[in-house]
């Protein structure tokens, strides 16, 4: 699961943890990675699912905001929200995050993201989700994993060329 | 008390000394007391896990002589890469689409380090 290759996204879920992680470098200054994750407008750009419209109905990402966005497709609306907790320009954002979706409330993760400045403009991002219960992470972790094996990758290429 | 454990790979990972004990065989088979050697905890203690995951499938005993050697059956863990392998695409997906978002950024913006 480990890789070289420069900007490699690692996923570490540990069998029996209530927690997983990821990792990402960019190649960009931590202020733009910043940005690209709390303004509206840079998210609906990369954070919605490919077959899938995304909408944001609100997203105020400063300590004591909340934010709200759904992902819509033929078959129906799914909805996400949280509170945020603390943000600490450009370099840390915990909030909540729950997939209203699910058959009961109440199963919300705390999800922390670390901006950390590499040398040469980089930006090393660290994401850590704590759920509830172990069950509650492998759920998240098995959720869309159907979509994602129907998913080609047609829609991004249309995306990107736009 | 009975509880019927899980015994799948998963379980058998779930416990960090399990975890040690595999990376341990990982190079070259060992018999129960090198793999021991290497541990603090007790010998019975080290049994037992070797006899998860022996039943997880993990591990295989082979006879050499009159010594019983483990050995590492890496191909069941690939059953755990498997399992993150559409998170990871989903997430790959969307970091994709950030770096484009980025790159556009760049030269509108000049940031201080």
């Amino acid at each position: 699961m480990t890789t070289t290759t420069k900007n490699a996204l690692k996923v570490v879920a540990e069998p029996g943890k209530q927690e997983l992680f990821i990792y990402r470098e960019f190649d960009a200054p931590r202020e733009n990675v910043f940005k690209a994750f709390t303004d509206p407008k840079l998210v609906v750009q990369w954070l919605g699912p490919k077959d899938l419209k995304m909408e944001v109905e609100k997203y105020d990402i400063r300590t004591g905001g909340s934010y709200r966005y759904t992902h819509s497709d033929s078959r129906g609306k799914y909805a996400f929200n949280g509170v945020v907790h603390e943000v600490h320009a450009p370099e840390r954002i915990i909030q909540t995050f729950e997939f209203e979706g699910l058959p009961e409330r109440g199963h919300v993760s705390l999800d922390t993201a670390l901006f950390e400045s590499l040398p040469g403009n980089r930006t090393r991002v660290t994401m850590q989700s704590v759920f509830r219960s172990v069950t509650d992470r492998d759920g998240m972790v098995n959720s869309g994993m159907e979509r994602g094996v129907r998913e080609g990758f047609e829609r991004l290429d249309v995306i990107l060329e736009n | 008390m009975t509880i019927q454990a899980r015994r799948d790979v998963f379980q058998a990972i779930a416990d960090p000394t399990r975890r040690d004990i595999l990376n341990l065989i990982a190079r070259h088979s060992l018999n129960l007391n090198a793999i021991a050697e290497q541990f603090d905890v007790s010998r019975p203690a080290i049994s037992q896990h070797i006899k998860i995951l022996t039943e997880c499938g993990l591990i295989i005993m082979r006879e050499q002589g009159r010594e019983r050697y483990c050995e590492l059956q890496p191909q069941k863990l690939e059953a755990v890469a498997d399992w993150l392998k559409p998170f990871h695409k989903r997430w790959e997906h969307h970091f994709d689409k950030l770096d484009i978002v980025l790159q556009k950024m760049k030269p509108t913006k000049k940031t201080k380090k």
